[in-house]
Parts: structure tokens; sequence; C-alpha cells
């Protein structure tokens, strides 16, 4: 069975946005997971989520693989983008649909506040 | 397990001795805290990398003992 590195490896480079988060789109576990769930549905990207309260290794594969202590974690095309924090700043600014796009991903326009 | 405001302060400035810091309590549980960290050391560096070293100065308790810091970062 390939290792927690390796399943997280293997899903952010054969996915083109990936979202580790607790829970499901469907039923969020935690505010700040439902949040970027919110934003990604918003700007109608496709994405793959996965449930890190499904597996102990992989809660923690996925803080140890990137370095970064807590979830929800943002990926577009194999690289991090951020945490709840960053994508919610991202998204206010523009600039997380900027990202999206030049990614080839399609999402849609911000209305600038 | 929580941590207080001061202690978080305490902890970055510790790391960031020229940082600018400012912790808002958001639900005065100890666990969900909002930071507005703001030094120089940041300039150049991407948000990603901000949040990291802030992370690293709080040693281990992100994610463990403190549930939630809403953090936002600035070089200036």
């Amino acid at each position: 069975m390939a290792s927690v590195h390796e399943q997280i490896d293997n899903e952010v480079k054969t996915n083109d946005v990936v979202l580790f988060m607790k829970g499901t789109p469907q039923f969020p576990q935690c505010g700040f997971s439902s949040q970027v769930v919110q934003i990604l549905e918003y700007l109608g990207v496709p994405y793959k989520s996965v449930n890190v309260l499904e597996s102990a290794d992989m809660r923690q594969g996925v803080k140890d693989y990137t370095n970064w202590p807590t979830v929800p974690q943002l990926y577009v095309k194999g690289e991090f983008v951020g945490g709840c924090d960053i994508v919610r700043e991202m998204f206010q600014s523009g600039e997380l649909t900027t990202h999206m796009t030049t990614a080839g991903i399609p999402a849609k326009q911000v209305a600038q506040a | 397990m929580a941590m207080d405001a001061t202690e978080i302060e305490r902890m970055i400035k510790e790391a960031l001795p020229d940082a600018q810091v400012e912790i808002r309590d958001l639900a005065g549980d100890g666990n969900h805290y909002a930071a507005n960290v703001v030094s120089p050391s940041f300039k150049g560096k991407t948000r990603i990398q901000q949040h990291q070293i802030v992370y690293a100065a709080l040693k281990g308790n992100m994610g463990g003992v403190l549930h939630a810091l809403a953090l936002q970062t600035a070089a200036e």
C-alpha cells in the first residue's frame, strides 16, 4: 500500500484542484473547511475533495507534506495555494480567479467590492 | 487545552522581535484567535512563507493546542 505521502502526492498531481478538508463538501465538519468549499463552489471551480478525518495518517500526513499545520489545504496543479485565510484573502481580491485561469482552470470573475 | 493572547503574542515577538502583533480573541475559549502580524522581515516572502514563519514561532502549538488562528501578515 502506498505511503500517505505518496497518496497525497498522487492526489495533488493527478487532479487539477484538490481540497484537503475536514468532512465532505456536503457535510463539512469545520467552519474553515466549509468556507473554502463555498468559495470554490461560488467560483464554479471543479475540484476533488479529500476528507482528512477518514484517517489519522492522512490528517497528519497532509500537514507534513507541505509543512502547514492546519486543514483545510487547497492545491492547484500540484502547488499548495493556502489554507482558509489565504484562500479567502485571494478570493476577495480576485487573485484566486486569476490564479485559477492562469493555471487553465475555468473560474468565475469576482465583482470587486 | 488553550492558549491566551499574551502567550501567543510573546511567542511571535520572541521569533520576530521587530514585529507589530495584534491579537483578537474570536470566541473567548482560548482556542480561536485572529492575529495581525506586521514585520519588515516578511519583505519579499510569499504569504505562505510569512504564515509559516508565524506558525514556526508558535512551536508546534498551531493546529494542536491552538485550534484556530486567523492570520493576516504584511511586511509593512
